[in-house]
């Protein structure tokens, strides 16, 4: 039995694109995890995309994906993008525009030499897999988003890959039919055995899809560590924004969200079924004694972990609801928090994000 | 107010119809001159037959040709960056502009018996391009090949490289890319560049008539024969043109709209 680093991707690179740009990166996935980069655009996600599937061969250092070494530029050692074994859902899905379904499906296939037949029958049952039975004959541009989405990971997986590298799997999806979306993606990603390596700018799906995250600045990796880790403790004011959110599923009824043991108001009465809220944590406000006034969401909890960062602190609450509250360092002192103290939570039922999450994939 | 408006400007309708008349009368008048009692005699005679013969022939070994070296051509062009990239442009682009009789007289130079290349290549092969077959060939496919360059060249650019990325990704070979994605991504181009290509070479006369001449049955392609006749005998210049108008005709409708989207 092979060690889950044995099958991993193991990468540490450096790459320069003209006199400005270049990444350094370092990456270390073991088998049946998910890690994302998460990064703004022109942070050098696409190009590290590239650089692992082969398409731009690296500068420095190396990547092995499985104990074979890939990309070695001292070693001399550059294996093509087509014999390696990496199954990857591009940006844009890129499903070729002239072929149907089942011919997108069975392209690795058939470029690896498997006879027509048996490609045929290893697509169709991808399609099956993954909800497609009775698309097979259509063409791409007749697809919805979510649709194509899955045809981009069915022909990523029927290969067999040693390596599953999604780029921004869900950028190019409506915003309605994300959130279900996301959750059958992180379905998927978990019946893959081996590494899984998400690309995104959204903080949320990395957030819900990676077992770890790596924030990536100006080509370079800034912070890495669990979701968890990352939104309580960013250690750049880049990370800070982006690790924001505090992200809650819950049940609602009639606009009230039931959340673990706590329930929470929304300023909308009409929400119902399974949700994702996202409340930022400077959206909360934190008091000493119980706050008077038109916010129906406080409640009593006390202060688990205090992290400062310049200007800013941020909070990590304890129960019944762990949260993350930003506050000014100068209110932080004002209030004279401490660890372990008992403080009151507000949030404004307006300031909480609601997405519905019962969206079914099916009923594209 | 609003109806006056929509009412086409008259003079434009005026001078638009002068722009048809120009493309409709010439028609007309070979039509009307048509003698279509005697025209299956007339186009049964050696002269047209192997007029028609030799001109399908070297149109499509020049398409042939074209199809082999232009696509290469046209690839390095669009997706390799090296000096004297927009000098090769030119030199590709120089045909569809320069008169054909001095292609002609160049192609004469350069492969005559005399010739820069022609004199190597006779002394090598015994093989002489001036007045034979390969010659206009070789003429129609200096005439001709331009078309399908530039038309496969622009659509190589137009096209998402990002494709052949992911085609390579899923374990595609270089031919395997080409094969499968590239060209039947740039499908509706590479057609309207081999037909605005066979097209060219179909019709050729300067460069053909200079450098190949014009000897029944070798060298005398369908246009030549035209000219000749309308010294000799005008029915059978007119039955010649009017297979000619057909043949295109009939590319053209046999390529319905959907082809020409991409010119």
């Amino acid at each position: 039995m092979e060690s889950a680093l044995g099958r991993g991707l193991e990468a540490g690179f450096g790459l320069r694109r003209g006199d400005s740009f270049r990444i350094d990166l370092r990456l270390s996935i073991p088998a049946g995890t998910t890690v994302a980069l998460l990064g703004p655009n022109g942070a050098g996600k696409s190009t590290a995309v590239s650089a692992i599937a082969g398409l731009l061969p690296i500068d420095s250092g190396s990547i092995s994906l499985a104990g074979i070494t890939l990309d070695e530029p001292a070693a001399g050692v550059l294996v093509p993008p087509e014999a390696r074994r990496i199954g990857v859902v591009f940006q844009d899905f890129l499903l070729f525009p002239h072929m149907t379904v089942i011919d997108n499906v069975a392209f690795g296939l058939r470029s690896r030499g498997v006879s027509r037949a048996e490609a045929m029958d290893r697509a169709r049952a991808w399609l099956e897999r993954l909800d497609l039975t009775g698309f097979e004959r259509r063409k791409p541009p007749q697809l919805s988003g979510g649709q194509a989405q899955r045809v981009a990971l069915a022909r990523a997986l029927v290969i067999d890959p040693d390596l599953l590298l999604l780029d921004e799997p869900l950028a190019a999806l409506d915003v309605t039919t994300r959130v279900g979306l996301r959750r059958a993606l992180a379905r998927h990603l978990d019946d893959f055995p081996g590494p899984r390596l998400v690309i995104t700018h959204d903080p949320t799906e990395a957030f819900l899809l990676a077992d770890e995250v790596h924030i990536v600045e100006d080509g370079a990796v800034t912070q890495s560590g669990s979701p968890d880790e990352i939104r309580l403790r960013p250690r750049t004011a880049y990370a800070a924004d982006l690790a924001g959110s505090n992200l809650l599923f819950g049940e609602a009824t009639r606009g009230q969200v039931v959340v673990g043991s706590h329930l929470i108001h929304l300023a909308e009465r009409d929400v119902d079924g399974e949700v994702l809220l996202t409340i930022r944590p400077s959206a909360i406000s934190v008091h000493r004694i119980e706050p008077e006034g038109s916010q129906r969401n406080t409640w009593q909890t006390s202060i688990a972990v205090m992290e400062r960062l310049g200007e800013r602190t941020r909070i990590g609450t304890g129960a019944p609801l762990p949260l993350t509250v930003e506050l000014t360092s100068e209110a932080t002192n004002d209030l004279d928090l401490e660890v372990g103290k008992t403080v009151w939570l507000a949030i404004k039922a307006t300031e909480i994000g609601v997405e519905a999450g019962s969206v079914e994939t099916r009923s594209e | 107010m609003s109806r006056r408006t929509l009412r086409p400007p008259p003079l434009m309708v005026f001078l638009g119809s002068i722009g048809l008349a120009i493309f409709v009368v010439p028609f007309a008048g070979l039509l009307a001159r048509v003698p279509w009692s005697d025209l299956l005699t007339l186009l049964a005679d050696d002269f047209v037959t192997d007029a028609l013969r030799l001109s399908l022939v070297t149109s499509l070994a020049a398409t042939l040709i074209a199809v082999i070296v232009g696509i290469p051509l046209a690839w390095i062009m669009a997706r390799l960056e090296f000096p004297g990239r927009s000098l090769v442009r030119g030199l590709v682009t120089l045909p569809l502009v320069l008169p054909p009789v001095v292609g002609g007289a160049a192609l004469l130079f350069a492969l005559g018996r005399r010739g820069l290349v022609g004199e190597p290549l006779n002394q090598a092969t015994g093989l002489l391009l001036p007045f034979s077959t390969w010659g206009v060939v070789v003429a129609n496919t200096f005439v001709a090949m331009p078309f399908l360059v530039i038309t496969v060249e622009g659509a190589l650019r137009n096209l998402d490289q990002r494709f052949e990325g992911a085609a390579a990704s899923l374990g595609a070979g270089r031919w395997t890319v080409l094969r499968r994605v590239t060209l039947p991504m740039i499908g509706p181009s590479l057609v309207a560049g081999l037909v605005l290509t066979w097209a060219r070479a179909f019709g050729e006369f300067g460069a053909t008539i200079t450098f190949a001449g014009n000897l029944q049955g070798r060298t005398q392609t369908m246009p030549l024969a035209v000219f000749v006749a309308l010294e000799s005998d005008r029915d059978t210049a007119v039955a010649l043109s009017l297979v000619m108008v057909i043949v295109s005709l009939a590319v053209l409708v046999g390529l319905r709209e959907r082809w020409w989207k991409a010119l």
